[in-house]
């Protein structure tokens, strides 16, 4: 770096960013004007340092495919989300900051689950679990509180069934994951909470290794763990990786989905009316582009000097995606910040992009195209039951949603 | 067209899949294999997307 703290940090943007008041559904106005102005420019994170910030489509899935950047938090320049992320314990790293060929060695040990065949094959158990859960709601007094009613409880359901991790632990994890997504949690918070539940993972690991059954923590404990390919506290890790990434991220996009369509009738309409899975797979696509819940960016670093819109990223040097503001490049998306059902949507970033893009997405995918196209369906007269104003965004979350959802019928 | 994929580079998205149903498919851990590597003119649009939204670049197309 040349430049130093004082010549560049009073001019350069925050980031994260605010968004406009009245338009939460919209990103940041600011990322809007870099990506126009200047798509690769450095911000100012809350350590004060000046990470670089990439905002279009075709910069974003270049670089994040780029083996001259790095994933590894450990490394030197490594833009975290918070002095709690950077405190973290090295060991309690996964595979979602580690770089080739350790990632993909880890990765690969739990591909297998989520492979497109697989995943499809678990889709009438998922519809069970929505249209039980809407029975309930339905038989249940109103208004209820969607988030906690359907929209946690679905993905929870379903991970926890997959992984073989008994439900009636979902208070004690989703307690312990809301600690390690809020970006105002301290070190000591998020220590203390990945160790919880990292410590739970790896009693569960022992009870199967035990006593193993069909599901993936018995597969990881007597395939890899037995035979010495990973340690226990590896496979823990993991699961604590799995357990997380798979609830959180779907009860977010399932809640602000359904706020996001009752605010256009027009587009609720097509998906209530459609028999066509494709037009439901596509309507998820635009819902995952157009809310792109994951709005605190992919951080990265420069392992090497790199070149981009006429801007030096120097190595060492920090790197952020904001794939939400790519997945509102007008170049990639024409009238981008138009919901629009209807629309070829497959080349979002919501899920990232390059060697991490998620892991969990055919499952992820089946998740909401079972939730969009049963629960407004079932339930034609869903609405808000309290103003659009009074709705609570998460804004301080690293990953974006509503913390309640007052609903009616 | 002809259609290659690299497997060590795949990272088991499932997107081609998705994208090309008659031209790609999975192992038993989730990486690509080609159905067909001269596939029908009428999937050719399809393929070109799967192309596009690997998101390892691990599949790549010849002209024959
Ligand atoms: C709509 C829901 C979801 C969204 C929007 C989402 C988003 C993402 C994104 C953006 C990444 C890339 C991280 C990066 O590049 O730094 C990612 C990675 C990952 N996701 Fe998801 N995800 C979702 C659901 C799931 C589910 C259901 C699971 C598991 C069951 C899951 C497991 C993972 C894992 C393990 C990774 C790390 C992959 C790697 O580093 O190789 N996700 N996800
Ligand atoms: S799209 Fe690419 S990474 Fe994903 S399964 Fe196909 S070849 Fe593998």
């Amino acid at each position: 770096m040349t430049e130093t703290v004082a010549d560049t940090a009073a001019g350069l943007p925050a980031y994260p960013a605010p968004r406009a008041a009245g338009c939460p559904f919209d990103p940041p106005p600011v990322l809007r004007t870099l990506q126009t102005e200047k798509p690769v420019s450095r911000v100012r994170i809350w350590d004060g340092t000046q990470p670089w910030l990439i905002t279009r489509h075709e910069d974003v899935r270049a670089l994040l495919n780029d083996p001259r950047v790095s994933a590894d938090s450990t490394r030197e320049g490594y833009p975290h989300r918070s002095a709690a992320m950077q405190g973290s314990d090295p060991a309690a790293q996964t595979f979602l900051t580690m770089d080739d060929p350790e990632h993909a060695r880890l990765r690969r040990m739990v591909t297998a689950p989520f492979a497109i065949k697989k995943v499809e094959a678990l889709r009438p158990s998922v519809q069970q679990i929505v249209d039980d859960l809407i029975d309930t709601m339905l038989a249940g007094p109103k208004p209820v509180d969607l988030v906690e009613q359907f929209a946690l409880p679905v993905p929870s359901l379903v991970i926890c069934e997959l992984l073989g991790v008994p439900y009636e632990k979902h208070d004690f994890f989703q307690r312990h994951t809301k600690v390690i997504v809020r970006r105002t949690s301290t070190p000591e918070e998020v220590a203390a909470a990945n160790k919880a539940l990292t410590d739970y993972l790896d009693e569960l690991l022992a009870d199967k290794l035990a006593h193993p059954a069909g599901d993936m923590l018995s597969a990881l404990a007597t395939e890899r763990v037995a035979t010495g390919e990973m340690t226990r506290h590896e496979a823990a890790r993991m699961g604590t990786l799995l357990l997380g990434a798979g609830h959180e991220t779907t009860a977010n996009m399932i809640a602000l989905g359904t706020l996001a369509l009752l605010r256009n009738p027009g587009q609720l309409a097509l998906l209530r009316e459609t028999d066509d899975p494709k037009a439901v797979a596509g309507a998820v696509e635009e819902l995952l582009r157009y809310l792109n819940i994951t709005h605190s960016g992919r951080r990265r670093v420069a392992l090497a000097d790199i070149e981009i819109g006429g801007e030096t990223i120097r190595a060492g040097e920090g790197i952020i995606f904001a794939n939400d503001i790519a997945n509102r490049d007008p170049d990639a998306f024409p009238d981008p910040d138009r919901l629009d059902l209807t629309r070829p949507a497959r080349r979002h970033v919501a899920f990232g992009y390059g060697v991490h893009q998620c892991l969990g997405q055919p499952l992820a995918r089946v998740e909401l195209q079972v939730v969009y196209s049963t629960l407004y369906r079932r339930i034609p007269t869903l609405r808000l039951a309290t103003d659009f104003d009074e709705v609570r965004f998460k804004h301080d979350g690293i990953v974006y949603g509503v913390y309640e959802l007052p609903v009616t019928w | 067209m002809r259609v290659e994929a690299d497997q060590p580079k795949c990272v088991a998205s499932g997107q081609c899949v998705l994208a090309a149903p008659d031209v790609f498919d999975q192992d038993d851990d989730g990486i690509v294999v080609v159905l067909d590597d001269h596939p029908e003119e009428s999937t050719h649009d399809d393929v070109r997307e799967a192309a596009a939204i690997c998101p390892a670049a691990a599949i790549r197309l010849a002209d024959k």
